[in-house]
């Protein structure tokens, strides 16, 4: 269980000061997948590095399964939204998608199933020697999620990992990311800014008011578990559901306003 | 169509072609000037002569010493030189409290020219060949802790992060991030070096009297051999090309992923 109580972070350079997040209390179970919705610059790249370990907050909490996060914690992968930088580019694929589990110390024959495994999970099968410079946004951002998923881990953030991506890749990988997450019953934290998306995504969206960021409100998304880009996105529990979360970002944005 | 690529053709040229016909005149015009009497032959002797001279040094096994003395205090100082700039570069880089310590001091000490040192080197060292090693040393040890400076600045902190949250050791980040990342720039600061090694090495032996080319130049002119100084200053010449040459053809080979990756934008 992921849990964040209280969590402020205030960003100090020399004397000015950024208050990226306020006070974030949620909690996410093993083996949900939820998402975090909020407008651009609401802080959720702010608390996914808290979440993961890579930034101290100021104040507040992180603990995964009870146990307080100072420091990445083992088990967790990070996907980010910049996969073109996440890559390391002097490596071929198979080398990124192995380099973690060489740190990890995984045995060598189990090293090569789960890169050969997790490629073909995300359809990049033939691509190993291809250097990601050589490969398309949308398959760079696959290489980085097959990445995550070779890391086998039981948590798994997720920062707008599809936002620089064209519509079409984006409806791909995330119809690829809700099926790894039932296949392989990872914890999934998925932020975005884009709210269809995390209605289309999560089984629980958590909405994040604009700066300076509180939890708005959280919502379950009861849609059949069954996701189709078409059907699903014109279903009127569907349409609903969005437009909650609209309202909600709406009266957030208007009470920061006031 | 055709006409207008003929014209653009003859236009641009064969780059090799011109630089060699570029080299032809200009050696041709060397060999006029002394000969049509425009110079005193004592000062510039035609070309014909220096490579007649150039030709009789390649069959005297004092040239070879010379050459290898050189080439070996070249090649120790500028090894010294890498490995020491690498290492600092590294350490001074990737510890911020180091950098800022450091910063001013190295601002001070890089300006200073190597030849500045010569009196210290002769008091230290004598016309040993340690005298050219100081002066090599100094000089390229900059050139390249510089450059790795700029190297680790320029990691991607998305990339260093991305290492983090997989737990790599510290050690694991220097040698999969940190140093990848600062490879190209290595090799800048090393070509960069092993040009201003040659440099160093050619001065110290000329002015210290340290054994080498340099010596070779010094004692042709107070001999009054005008024509074996000239030849003997060809091959400093054709050294320096030839160590330019070797550096680029390595910096290619080793980082075609670079050359690569530069040219694009990154998201
Ligand atoms: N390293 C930093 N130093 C200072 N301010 C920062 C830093 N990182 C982010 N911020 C600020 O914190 C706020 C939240 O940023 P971020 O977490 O990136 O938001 P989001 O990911 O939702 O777009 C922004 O106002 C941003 O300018
Ligand atoms: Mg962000």
């Amino acid at each position: 269980m992921l849990e964040v109580k209280g969590l402020r972070k205030v960003y100090r350079t020399g004397t000015r000061e950024v208050e990226a997040l306020r006070d974030l209390t949620f909690t996410v179970e093993n083996g949900d997948l939820v998402c975090l919705v909020g407008p651009s610059g609401c802080g959720k790249t702010t608390l996914l590095r808290c979440v993961s370990g890579l930034l101290d907050p100021t104040s507040g909490d992180v603990r995964v399964d009870g146990k307080a996060v100072d420091g990445p914690p083992p088990g967790m992968a990070v996907v980010f939204q910049e996969y073109g930088r996440s890559l390391f580019p002097w490596m071929n694929v198979r080398d990124n998608v192995e380099l973690p589990l060489k740190q990890k110390k995984v045995a060598k024959a189990r090293r090569a199933e789960l890169v050969e495994q997790s490629l073909d999970a995300v359809g990049l099968t033939g691509s190993e020697s291809a250097y990601p410079w050589q490969l398309s946004g949308g398959m760079q951002q696959r290489v980085a999620i097959a990445r995550a998923v070779a890391y086998e881990p039981q948590t798994l953030l997720m920062d707008e990992p599809f936002a620089a991506v064209d519509a079409q890749t984006r409806a791909d990988l995330e119809d690829l990311v809700r099926q790894l997450w039932k296949r392989l019953g990872v914890t999934i934290l998925f932020v975005t800014h884009d709210i269809d998306e995390s209605v289309y995504l999560g089984q629980r969206v958590v909405m994040l008011s604009s700066s300076p960021t509180v939890v708005q409100d959280e919502l379950i998304i009861d849609l059949p578990e069954a996701r189709d880009q078409l059907t699903t996105r014109a279903d009127p529990a569907f349409i609903a559901l969005r437009t909650r979360v609209y309202e909600q970002i709406q009266a957030a944005k208007r009470n920061a306003g006031q | 169509m055709t006409t207008a690529r003929r014209g653009s053709s003859v236009q641009a040229g064969n780059p090799v072609l011109l630089g060699v016909a570029g080299l032809a005149g200009l050696l041709l015009i060397l060999e006029l000037v002394p000969r049509l009497g425009l110079v005193d032959e004592k000062y510039l002797p035609p070309t014909s002569t220096i490579a007649a001279a150039l030709a009789d040094e390649a069959g005297d096994p004092a040239f070879w010493t010379a050459l290898s003395d050189t080439l070996v205090a070249w090649a120790i100082g500028l090894a010294i030189a890498v490995g020491a700039g690498v290492l600092a570069g590294l350490v001074i880089g990737s510890v911020p409290v180091l950098r800022a310590l450091t910063a001013s001091t190295i601002e001070f000490l890089r300006p200073i020219p190597s030849v500045a040192l010569i009196p210290l080197a002769v008091l230290m060292f004598g016309t040993a060949i340690e005298s050219t090693l100081l002066l090599v040393v100094y000089a390229s040890f900059w050139q390249v802790l510089v450059q790795v400076l700029y190297g680790v600045a320029d990691v991607d902190p998305v990339a260093f992060e991305t290492a983090r949250s997989f737990r790599f050791s510290a050690w694991a980040r220097i040698r999969h991030v940190l140093w990848p990342t600062a490879l190209p720039y290595v090799f800048t600061g090393v070509r960069l070096a092993a040009s201003v090694a040659l440099v160093l090495a050619i001065t110290a032996e000329l002015v210290i009297g340290s054994p080498g080319l340099g010596q070779a130049i010094a004692v042709a002119q107070s001999s009054d051999a005008v024509p074996t100084m000239y030849a003997l200053v060809v091959v400093t010449g054709i050294l320096g090309v030839l160590i330019n040459l070797l550096a680029r053809t390595g910096e290619r080979r080793l980082l075609a992923w670079h050359q690569s990756v530069r040219g694009e934008v990154t998201v």
